[in-house]
C-alpha cells in the first residue's frame, strides 16, 4: 500500500493535449474517484497511473517513488477494466493467480491467496469454470479478484461498472466500497457517472477538458461547488441555473430573477455578496431540493412566488416539476401530496439560504 | 390493460404468419441445391482417380466405361508402397512440409505479434508489405531465387541446388507473408484490454504473446498451419526447378517424372500416387479442424 502523487502532469497526442498539468495527492489507503465527461482526461490519467501510458510531462509518484520510465509490472498496481479483461482460455483460478504464477510464488501461498480472494468476493462455486460460462457481474468479481490476490500497492479501476445492468451495478458498487473497507488498499476509481463517484469516494476528483475543476469529499462538491461545471455535473436532476442580478432597495441587497420577481437576500447571502458589481451578469445556482411547495409559514431566507408547471414527474417519494423562468427553464422537487399538476399553477418556496450565485461570465461560484 | 386493448383492435386483416420460415425455407433449398451442385463438381476428379487407380494397366487401356472398375486390383497400391523410391518422395515431402511449417510459425508469429500490437514507426506500412509481397506470383520469383541459392553455393561452398533442404530456404518466402498476415489479423482482434492485463500481472512481452495471444488466437495458428502446410506440401514448380536427383525428389514432382517415361504414362500409379500425396493434407485438416473452434475468445471481455 502506498500514496500517490501527480506533478503537474501532461498528456499530448499530437497537438492535443487529452491531460493539461494536474496535481494530485491520494493518501495511503484512501479511495479517489475521478469523474467527468466522456473526453475529460480521467481514464487517460488513469491509464498513466498504469503506466499504460507515457507521460509527455511531469511526474507520477508511487510510495514516495517516481515511476515514469518505471515499467506496468514493475509498479505493483492492480487494475481492473471496463471490458473485464479476462483471459479466455484461463479458468477462474488462472485468472485470478496468473501474475502470481508469473513471479514464482509458491503454490501453496498461490492457492491459499486466491481461495482467500474467491471468498471476499463469494465466487468461491465458480474457481474451475472459464470467464464464457460466467455472467457480466461474475466476471467482473472475477476481474476483481485478479486484482486483489496481487495485494499490490494500489488498485486502479476503469469503469468497471459500464458495461452491467443497472441493478447489478448498484449491487456491484457496494461490493466495491466493502472490498476497499476490507483490503484497504489505496484505490483510484474512474467513473462517468457522478452517482457512482458520490457513493463510493473518501474524496472525489471532477475533471473536465483535461483539467481538475475541484477535489473534494463527496459532500463538499455536492454543497460547496467550486464552478459551474461542478455544480451543473454533481448531483441529480441538475443544479438550475437562472439568471439574475443583483439590486440595492432602500438599503437591503436582493436578487432580481424576472421583471415579476425579486427577493430580498438572507443577511448572511448579503454580506458575501455585498461586494458585487451591480452591473455583473450573474447565475442564481439553486437545486431541485431547495424548490419546494410553499407553506404557510415558511423559514427566513425561504421565499415563495407563484408559477405554471409544465410538466410533472412523480417518481414515488417525490415530484418533480419542471417550469419556466423568462423561458429558462427550472426544476424543481415537491411533495407527491402538494397537489402539482402538468399545466396547473402552483405556489413554490425558494431556499435561499442554501443559492450560490455564479459569475455567467467565469462559470465561478462566488 | 394492455391485453385488453389489444383485443379490442382485434385482426383486422389476415396476417401472413410463417412467411418468415417459408423465406428460410427457400433459402434452405436454394443452399442445398448450390452444395450439391458444388460437391459433385469437386468430388468428381478424386472419384475417377479412386476408380482408376483400382485397375490394372491393361483395363485402363482397354475400351471399357472408365467409371466402373470390373477387376478391382489393389495392385496399384501394393507396388508403390514396397517402392523405396516412393516412399523416399514421401519422406521428403514430410520433412519439407514440416520444417517448413515450423520455420514459417517462428517467424510469422512474432511478427505478426509485433505489427499488431507494437506500434513502431513504419509498422503500419511494413504489415501492409508484408502482404504486398504475397501478392507477387511465385512463377515470376523461381528464376531470381535460383540464380540467388547458386550465387550462395558459390560464395559459401555448401551445396544447396539439387538437394531437398533447398526447399527449407524457398519455401517460408511463400509462407511466411500470408501466414503472418492472417496472424496479424487475429491478433488484432484479441481486446486490447486482454494484453494491458497481462502487462499489469507482470507479464513480459514474450509471456504475453506465448501465455495469452497464442492461446486465444489458436484458430488462427491453426488456420496459417493448414496453409503453410498444404502450399508445401503441393508446391509443384519449385521443386521441379531446384531439385533434380531422384532421390532428392518431393512427392508431386516424383511422381510425374518417375512415372512418365517418354509418352508412356503408368495411370494407375499416378492416380494411386496422387491419391496417397493427398492423404496427408486431409487427415491434417480432419485433426486439426477439431479444435479449429470458432468463438475462443468467448468470455474475455463483455460480448
Amino acid at each position: 500500500m502506498a500514496d500517490v502523487a501527480l506533478r503537474k502532469v501532461v498528456k499530448r497526442y499530437d497537438d492535443v493535449e487529452a491531460v493539461r498539468g494536474i496535481d494530485l495527492d491520494i493518501a495511503d489507503h484512501e479511495f479517489i474517484v475521478l469523474v467527468g465527461p466522456s473526453g475529460c482526461g480521467k481514464s487517460t490519467t488513469l491509464r498513466m497511473i498504469a503506466g499504460l501510458e507515457d507521460i509527455s510531462d511531469g511526474d507520477i509518484m508511487i510510495g514516495g517513488d517516481v515511476v515514469n520510465d518505471v515499467p506496468p509490472k514493475d509498479r505493483d498496481i492492480a487494475m481492473v477494466f471496463q471490458n473485464y479483461a479476462l483471459y479466455p482460455h484461463m479458468t477462474v483460478a488462472e485468472n485470478m493467480s496468473f501474475g502470481l504464477r508469473l513471479k514464482h510464488y509458491p503454490k501453496a501461498e498461490i492457492k491459499a491467496r486466491v481461495t482467500e480472494a474467491a471468498r471476499l468476493l463469494d465466487i468461491t462455486d465458480l474457481i474451475d469454470r472459464k470467464p464464457k460460462q460466467l455472467s457480466g457481474g461474475q466476471r467482473q468479481r472475477v476481474a476483481m479478484g485478479r486484482a486483489i490476490v496481487r495485494n499490490p500497492k494500489v488498485f486502479l479501476f476503469d469503469e468497471p461498472l459500464s458495461n452491467l445492468d443497472a441493478k447489478l451495478r448498484v449491487q456491484m458498487r457496494i461490493e466495491i466500497k466493502k472490498v476497499h473497507q476490507k483490503v484497504r488498499t489505496t484505490t483510484v476509481y474512474v467513473t462517468h457517472d457522478q452517482v457512482e463517484a458520490m457513493t463510493l469516494a473518501d474524496r472525489v476528483v471532477v475533471m473536465n477538458k483535461g483539467r481538475i475543476e475541484q477535489i473534494g469529499t463527496p459532500n463538499e462538491l455536492y454543497h460547496k461547488p467550486a464552478t459551474r461545471f461542478v455544480a451543473g455535473f454533481i448531483g441529480s436532476p441538475a443544479m438550475n441555473f437562472i439568471p439574475c442580478r443583483l439590486e440595492d432597495v432602500g438599503g437591503t441587497l436582493q436578487i432580481r430573477l424576472t421583471d415579476r420577481i425579486a427577493f430580498a437576500l438572507p443577511p448572511a447571502r448579503a454580506a458575501r455578496y455585498n461586494a458585487l458589481p451591480r452591473t455583473d451578469k450573474l447565475l442564481l445556482g439553486l437545486r431541485p431540493e431547495h424548490l419546494t411547495e410553499s407553506h404557510a409559514h415558511l423559514e427566513p431566507g425561504v421565499e415563495s412566488f407563484d408559477t405554471v408547471l409544465d410538466v410533472t414527474e412523480p417518481m414515488g417519494m417525490e415530484t418533480l416539476v419542471y417550469f419556466g423562468l423568462d423561458g429558462t427553464p427550472v426544476c424543481g422537487r415537491v411533495n407527491p401530496n402538494a397537489g402539482a399538476k402538468d399545466g396547473a399553477p402552483m405556489r413554490l418556496a425558494m431556499d435561499l439560504n442554501n443559492m450560490h450565485l455564479l459569475n455567467e461570465a467565469t462559470g465561478v461560484v462566488l | 390493460m394492455s391485453t385488453l386493448a389489444i383485443d379490442k383492435a382485434g385482426p383486422t386483416r389476415k396476417v401472413k404468419y410463417g412467411s418468415m420460415s417459408r423465406d428460410r425455407a427457400w433459402a434452405l433449398r436454394w443452399s442445398y441445391f448450390f452444395l450439391v451442385l458444388f460437391a459433385i463438381f469437386s468430388l468428381t476428379p478424386p472419384l475417377y482417380m479412386l476408380i482408376t487407380s483400382l485397375k490394372s494397366s491393361a483395363e485402363i487401356s482397354a475400351a471399357t466405361n472408365p467409371w466402373w472398375v470390373f477387376h478391382p486390383t489393389l495392385s496399384n497400391y501394393v507396388e508403390l508402397l514396397t517402392s523405396n523410391q516412393f516412399l523416399r518422395f514421401f519422406w521428403n515431402s514430410s520433412m519439407v512440409s514440416i520444417v517448413v511449417v515450423i520455420i514459417t510459425m517462428l517467424i510469422s508469429i512474432p511478427s505478426a505479434f509485433a505489427l499488431a500490437r507494437m506500434k513502431f514507426w513504419g509498422s503500419t506500412t511494413l504489415a501492409t508489405g508484408v502482404f504486398l509481397t504475397y501478392l507477387i506470383p511465385d512463377s515470376l520469383l523461381f528464376i531470381p531465387l535460383f540464380k540467388m541459392l547458386a550465387a550462395v553455393q558459390d560464395i559459401t561452398g555448401i551445396t544447396l541446388l539439387n538437394r531437398w533442404y533447398v526447399l527449407l530456404f524457398v519455401y517460408p518466402m511463400l509462407t511466411v507473408p500470408f501466414c503472418t498476415w492472417i496472424m496479424i489479423g487475429y491478433f488484432a482482434s484479441i481486446p486490447k484490454e486482454l494484453d494491458e492485463a497481462a502487462l499489469i500481472d507482470g507479464a513480459s512481452w514474450l509471456q504475453t504473446l506465448t501465455r495469452i495471444f497464442i492461446p486465444v488466437a489458436l484458430p488462427g495458428l491453426i488456420a496459417a498451419t493448414i496453409f503453410a502446410f498444404t502450399v508445401s506440401w503441393a508446391q509443384f514448380l519449385y521443386p521441379l526447378v531446384f531439385t533434380t536427383s531422384i532421390d532428392q525428389l518431393v512427392l508431386p514432382v516424383g511422381i510425374t517424372t518417375t512415372l512418365i517415361k517418354g509418352d508412356v504414362f503408368n495411370w494407375g500409379q499416378i492416380m494411386t500416387g496422387a491419391l496417397l500425396g493427398a492423404a496427408p493434407p486431409l487427415i491434417i485438416y480432419a485433426f486439426l479442424m477439431d479444435y479449429y473452434i470458432a468463438g475462443l475468445t468467448a468470455g474475455a471481455t463483455k460480448g
